[in-house]
């Protein structure tokens, strides 16, 4: 192939030549607009350099909504193309691409990101920490996968993007089968990221084991704490095979290697199973930080502690153990015989048990409380019937008789949108909402919330209701058109109404955030909710060092208890505070890392070669450099702590 | 509350209008396979909707009585550790629950997967159903007769299929009928189907395998034993005999209409099966043993 002709779009369309010329546009406007304020060095100094565990959550936040709506577009894109039978808005195609990209964005580069905003922002201050434990490696992990997204998100605009589906199983994925650098995108960013996301795992399990408030033993950690750490865990153990699956995949696709395809002994179910072995892990891993959320939101607007603090802990290490003995149910149907489908069937269902408990111990915590209907509360409500719905259906898909009648249907697509949503978009818009006011210092618009809440849940069960018939009417999954003899068509246009309807919901929290900046008051307390974890005992906006005096805990709920029984939990002196300095070397090598990743697709191997040896140079460097962070005089923080005291 | 209620009620009623006309084609099986899995959701959907329900009453329960619009300015909740009666009872209802259901999970499984119910004494008639892309080659080697994109079968009889891909992972798939299975091109796997009543029913490939994944189907017709044998021995005398050159043509990506040979690709290209050709998971034998 002639060498320029690679980096064109093998399937060209409107639409995404449309795409061009907005990312185009986009990219002008933000270099035009950088450049014209004067806000190049603010951004270097403050932000691309950064290693303050609050602005890196803040900055995978940003990312996280840009990609949820980047998500959102294919979605609504594929909703308008099944909306009617025989429709030709998109072709076969385009619409596998689409559908390809809105998995990997929204599960890679969408929830994954908004889990570590919140954990990155919320999991120091919780437990009484000044950052996390490797503060520079925290900010290579964001850039990492923000680079990683980034280069998948040209995939649609140079050379074509990934059609293999989000499991991009092999042979469709192999060589023979999809010619296009697609998969070469999916392999390469997907890893670049995953990198990333598996440094963070050590860096949140280092930070919580040892840098936890003195008398903060575990069984007082805060719930959402908790569920950090074991998250965490599960991506160290699940993070890996993926790595060695994408390296494989690569090596594939590359170098000609066969180790999925189906010619010189290489296996196709190989891949399938390597990659569950870390994509069951994965939604636990998704899941398990929602948990936390719900379990903060729910206590606080109950003002009652949670209730079976220690059974709740109990079922999700359970639930992280069980996840890695189940991914086999992803293909029951591949002919492995009954007794290991049934084997995997009840440690499937099984993981209903755990997550049965947690339902009841939500409704238990808010028995006998003062629930109060704010934002974070109403998703939190919300979630609990519709999550049941999405954890039933999955006990329905993982008896594994009748999973062969539902396996790859719409059936599925429903489920999994049942637990994903409400367990992962719900929980993160709840989070969101209740931690902006320690964000950001004001609180979103409460009226536009509730009107963003009620499009989102009204429009979520007009999208993905209708699918558990459709499934069940035999329509599979990835079928970009249908003919009309087939009766699907009515249901899937009500789809596509609630898929509208979802749309206006996100556009809302957009005008909120924007409505909220605008207008809301900056006048507000530390603690606008009157909650009762660690992170409200600080300032709103968090200084630098988080904490002037270390808290001492001696319960689950420290800060209530100081509020409520007057228990002291910072000592009075001040001292000097010991931080990291800032670095550009993350930032810089993820740009490297972009380069690298993007030459390895198109197979341009001197470059690849020349960057993978900078790759190697940097580290070495930094292994021998010398950087012991900077101090804050006693000085500095009196002042920091009297300014802040007269804010909040 | 009140829209959220008015709000479900007419959601459901929209959705019985919608799906009222026809019974849904897994609920509506033509075969055992698909009876007991129907038979299968039948109990799940009936079990889980207690749970659901259990649920949505208690969430509604505790927000009308606890919210604190209802409650006195003073009131404190109170703290409440756990207790043991509540936390036993929470765990002891899903434990129940899963252990029932994982005995109608297991009962069924290992009725799928072997000879249909009432066809035991029945010798199953093998069909080899293979996928390319994107059509179904479906060779019949007792009658020695091929078909693309249409299979012919008769009722009252145990049809053993033999599933393999020349290309992606497939999934064969007659909702009506039975479950599905996998077609890969390393290896067979056998799936077990009867048809009880005569008719025409909905086959297609359910596993994403690239562009014509869509139009991947094919038209399943069960017709009494007499007619069948009828078909063959017409298909016989006119179709005419498949040729490696033509099969070769046939596995040429693309859409064909259907399409009727005599003979099998079978003999000239073999099917990925016996104890050299990959991993061998669904054994040509019933024991369901293991040769990696």
């Amino acid at each position: 192939m002639n060498y320029f002709d690679r980096f064109a779009i093998p399937h060209g369309d409107p639409l995404i030549y449309a795409s061009m010329v907005a990312i185009g546009l986009t990219v002008i406007a933000i270099i035009a607009g950088l450049t014209y304020f004067k806000k190049w060095g603010y951004l270097w100094r403050e932000w691309l350099t950064t290693v303050d565990h609050k602005r890196i959550g803040i900055m995978y936040l940003i990312s996280a909504l840009l990609m949820l709506f980047r998500g959102g577009v294919d979605a609504i894109m594929m909703r308008a193309q099944t909306s009617i039978p025989d429709n030709t808005f998109l072709d076969a195609q385009h619409y596998n691409e689409v559908f390809t990209t809105h998995g990997v964005v929204m599960i890679i580069f969408m929830a994954m990101p908004f889990i570590y905003a919140l954990m990155n922002f919320v999991v120091p201050l919780q437990i009484g920490a000044r950052d996390v434990a490797f503060p520079r490696l925290n900010a290579l992990s964001f850039w990492l996968y923000f680079m990683g997204a980034m280069l998948f998100n040209i995939s649609f605009v140079v050379g074509g993007s990934p059609d293999a589906g989000w499991t991009s199983y092999f042979p469709l994925a192999g060589n023979d089968f999809s010619q296009s650098v697609g998969t070469n995108y999916y392999m390469l960013s997907i890893q670049i990221a995953g990198i990333g996301t598996l440094i963070s795992g050590i860096n949140f399990i280092t930070t919580i084991l040892k840098m936890r408030a003195p008398g903060m033993k575990l069984m007082k950690m805060p719930m959402f704490t908790w569920t950090a750490f074991i998250t965490n865990a599960i991506v160290v153990f699940a993070f890996p095979v993926l790595t060695i699956a994408l390296l494989l995949g690569t090596m594939d696709r590359l170098f000609g290697a066969n180790f999925f395809t189906t010619t010189n002994g290489g296996m196709d179910m190989l891949w399938a199973n390597l990659f569950w072995i870390w994509g069951h892990p994965e939604v636990y891993i998704l899941i398990l930080p929602a948990f936390g959320v719900y379990s903060e939101v729910i206590s606080t607007f109950s003002r009652r502690n949670l209730f079976g603090y220690k059974t709740m802990v109990a079922s999700i290490v359970l639930i992280s153990f069980l996840s890695f003995l189940v991914w086999t149910h992803h293909f029951f149907t591949m002919g492995q015989g009954p007794l290991t489908n049934s084997i995997f069937a009840i440690t499937t269902m099984a993981i209903a048990i755990p997550t049965g408990i947690k339902i009841f111990n939500w409704l238990l915590t808010m028995w006998k409380g003062k629930i109060k209907f704010t934002v974070p509360m109403l998703y939190s409500i919300a979630f609990i019937p519709i999550f049941t719905i999405g954890g039933v259906t999955g006990v329905m898909l993982g008896m594994a008789s009748a999973d062969y009648q539902y396996h790859n249907t719409m059936f599925l697509v429903a489920h999994f949108h049942y637990t994903i949503i409400p367990g992962v978009v719900f929980a993160m818009l709840a989070g969101l909402t209740y931690w902006w006011p320690k964000m950001f210092g004001f609180m979103l618009n409460e009226r536009i919330g509730k009107w963003a809440f009620w499009f989102i849940v009204v429009g979520f069960n007009v999208t993905f209701f209708p699918m558990f018939f459709t499934g069940l009417n035999g329509q599979a999954r990835r079928m970009y058109t249908y003919s009309e003899a087939t009766g699907f068509g009515p249901l899937n246009l009500l789809s596509f109404v609630g898929a509208i309807g979802l749309a206006i919901g996100f556009a809302l929290i957009v005008y909120n955030v924007y409505y909220s900046v605008r207008y809301a008051s900056r006048n507000i307390s530390s603690d606008p909710w009157d909650a009762r974890t660690l992170e409200w005992a600080t300032h709103s906006p968090v200084p630098e060092y988080n904490f002037a005096t270390t808290p001492e805990v001696d319960s689950i709920e420290a800060f209530w208890d100081h509020k409520k029984n007057d228990r002291p939990i910072f000592a009075d002196k001040i001292e000097t505070i010991h931080m990291p300095n800032n670095s550009g070397w993350p930032f810089v090598l993820s740009c490297v890392f972009f380069v690298w990743g993007f030459s390895l697709i198109f197979s341009m191997w001197l470059p690849a070669i020349i960057l993978t040896l900078v790759i190697l140079g940097f580290m070495a460097y930094r292994s021998f450099e010398k950087d012991d962070g900077h101090h804050i005089s006693v000085k500095e923080i009196e002042e920091t702590e009297k300014k802040l005291r007269g804010v909040s | 509350m009140k829209i959220k209620s008015a709000f479900v009620g007419s959601f459901i009623v929209t959705l019985l209008l919608l799906t009222g006309c026809e019974p849904l084609k897994v609920l509506d099986p033509k075969g055992p396979q698909a009876e007991t899995t129907s038979n299968v959701i039948w109990i799940s959907i009936a079990t889980m909707a207690i749970i659901v329900i259990a649920v949505f009453a208690l969430l509604i329960f505790v927000l009308f009585k606890y919210r604190a619009s209802k409650q006195p300015d003073d009131y404190e909740p109170p703290h409440i550790e756990g207790s043991k009666w509540l936390e036993t009872i929470i765990v002891a209802i899903p434990v129940i629950i899963i252990v029932i259901l994982s005995v109608v999970t297991v009962k069924s499984t290992y009725q799928v997967e072997a000879t249909p119910t009432g066809y035991e004494e029945q010798e199953p008639m093998t069909i080899y159903a293979s996928s390319s892309n994107w059509k179904w080659h479906f060779s019949y080697p007792e009658e020695d007769i091929e078909t693309v994109n249409y299979l012919y079968i008769p009722t009252d009889r145990p049809i053993e299929f033999k599933l393999y891909s020349y290309g992606p992972i497939t999934s064969f798939w007659i909702p009506q009928l039975g479950g599905q299975k996998y077609a890969m091109s390393d290896m067979v796997t056998t799936l077990h189907l009867a048809a009880d009543e005569p008719g025409e029913y909905m086959g297609r490939n359910a596993n994403f395998s690239g562009e014509g994944f869509a139009e991947n189907t094919f038209q399943v017709k069960a017709m009494p034993a007499k007619e069948f044998a009828e078909w063959v021995d017409d298909v016989q005398k006119t179709a005419k005999p498949l040729t490696k050159e033509e099969f070769d043509e046939l596995l040429e990506p693309g859409h064909l209409g259907q399409m009727t040979f005599s003979g099998t690709h079978l003999s000239f290209m073999p099917p990925p099966e016996g104890h050299h050709d990959g991993h061998q998971h669904g054994s040509t034998d019933d024991s369901e043993q293991h040769h990696h």
